[in-house]
């Protein structure tokens, strides 16, 4: 499948200035692409407009050719940089990660979680720990790219390379696209066929 | 370090369920024994006016003879069920209007607020005894006007905590899962909402019940042959230079006893739903 960004301008305030200008990307989900630039540059403003969160002021978004649904769950899905954030501080996970689109119990167990986490309260996890629910609830069925916006950077190094041999065998199973925004060289060497630069 | 600080938080819960009870059992024997005692307290029987407080008559009796433990009894009954219907009514408006604010868009958002900012903007009493006149006064007066002059801070409060939430990561992610807008505020906003609703509602009963008694103190509440709060109090000031000081007294310690009970008992309540307690 192709995601496609065409000639995206962005601003959150039109007085200061847009983040992004003329901005398009193409990216095959054959080949994991990385988007790599200095912080404050707007890698994390493209991602949510290439899933769909914020709406830019010019451009458009396609994948292979149509724009992103409207109604119903993004084939299009984000994981966070901040876990902590990224769930209901008053939900169970369990009700958390019945969010996703049906989730296959093989994700779940591939990806380290207990079946003790999933009766307790995001403040009783860990930040590794959150960020696991984050990712498999973000591979439901329907979900044909994923985009990683430094999900790894708070981890150490075993977690991280647990969840990134994981990330690799299932996305190129399940031919989903991968976009990783990360500001290690290390992870992107090894993750990232292509780089798209700021 | 962790260990002690899980030792105070139980503690800290423990001691806020006890208040909670003990308000809880206060306010309800309150209410149920003025309602059994509403007879007796319309008794008159001048062969026992103007006792000071005994052991027969643990408040007094009044110039007519009524007993005035009865009297008080059955004053703050009416009083609590005045302020519980008269909260409810004013927290289920406020629940209402401010999700609508934060729900509906714009223009919904900036009339809602300017209503919201210009009852607030009233003293409370003034447009109490404006509505409670308008409504022919007695009790759907009392009621209707403390009802609405009481939603506005828990309709601005419910409004920012709606709007926050919307911003929210984990809710924007939840639609962005294919979850419509009616099932995310189901399953992600009321679970924030509901502790701030109720705690809230506790927390307006003592308003509510001050209120109550002001007016009807100022004559512009509850007729004047009702047992009320209001009513013993303005009709006591009379007496109270003769020296029949238990009149007035008495029944003030009750009515203050009694908000202060609700208020420990909401406090309470706010401290035993707070997440960051729940799960230290
Ligand atoms: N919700 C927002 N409202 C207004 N400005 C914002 C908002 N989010 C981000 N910005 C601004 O947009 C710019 C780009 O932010 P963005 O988060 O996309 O950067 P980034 O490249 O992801 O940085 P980092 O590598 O540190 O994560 C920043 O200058 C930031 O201040
Ligand atoms: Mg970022």
């Amino acid at each position: 499948m192709l995601l496609e960004g065409k000639n995206l301008t962005f601003a959150y305030d039109r007085k200061k200035g847009n983040i992004l200008t003329n901005v398009s990307l193409r990216i095959d989900s054959r080949e994991p692409a990385a988007i790599v630039g200095p912080s404050g540059f707007g890698k994390t403003t493209l991602c949510k407009i290439l899933s769909g969160y914020l709406r830019p002021q010019a451009g458009e978004v396609l994948l292979d050719g149509k724009p992103l649904p409207k109604k119903g769950c993004c084939p299009v899905q984000m994981v966070w940089q901040n876990p902590e954030r990224a769930v209901n501080p008053r939900l169970r996970m369990r009700a958390t990660l019945a969010d996703g689109q049906q989730i296959e119990d093989r994700i779940i167990r591939e990806l380290g979680i207990e079946e003790d986490w999933m009766n307790r309260y995001p403040q009783e996890l860990s930040g590794g720990e959150l960020q696991r629910f984050c990712i498999a609830r973000a591979l439901g069925r329907d979900t044909k790219f994923l985009i990683a916006d430094e999900i790894s950077t708070m981890l150490d190094m075993i977690t991280q390379s647990q969840i990134w041999n994981f990330l690799l065998k299932e996305t190129k199973e399940r031919g989903i696209g991968l976009i990783v925004i990360s500001h290690s060289e290390a992870l992107l060497s090894r993750v990232a066929g292509r780089r798209l630069t700021f | 370090m962790k260990e002690s600080g899980k030792r105070f938080g139980w503690n800290q819960r423990q001691r806020a369920r006890l208040l909670l009870v003990f308000s809880v059992l206060f306010l309800v024997t309150v209410a149920a024994a003025g309602y059994f005692c509403r007879d007796a307290s319309m008794v008159t029987d001048f062969s026992r006016k103007n006792l000071a407080p005994c052991f027969a008559y643990p408040f007094g009796t009044d110039w007519m003879g009524r007993n005035m433990f009865y009297r008080t009894l059955t004053g703050l009954s009416m009083s609590i069920l005045i302020g519980v219907s008269a909260a409810a009514v004013s927290a289920v408006m406020a629940l209402i209007l401010g999700i609508a604010a934060a729900a509906l868009g714009k223009r919904a958002d900036s009339v809602i607020s300017f209503l919201i900012d210009m009852v607030m903007g009233i003293p409370h009493i003034l447009l109490l005894i404006l509505i409670s006149y308008a409504c022919g006064k007695g009790l759907k007066g009392v009621i209707v006007g403390v009802a609405l002059t009481h939603w506005t801070s828990l309709a601005r409060l419910i409004r920012g905590e709606v709007l926050q939430l919307k911003e929210s990561e984990y809710i924007q992610i939840a639609e962005r899962l294919g979850h419509s807008k009616l099932q995310v505020a189901a399953k992600h906003m009321l679970p924030h909402l509901f502790p701030q609703f109720v705690v809230g509602l506790v927390l307006m009963f003592p308003h509510a019940i001050l209120h109550e008694s002001s007016v009807t103190f100022l004559g512009m509440g509850l007729s004047s042959e009702q047992p009320a709060i209001g009513v013993i109090l303005s009709e006591s000031m009379r007496y109270l230079i003769m020296g029949e000081w238990w009149l007035a007294l008495l029944p003030g310690i009750m009515l203050v006893l009694t908000v202060v009970l609700f208020d420990l008992g909401g406090t309470s309540l706010r401290r035993l739903l707070d997440p960051n307690s729940v799960h230290e």
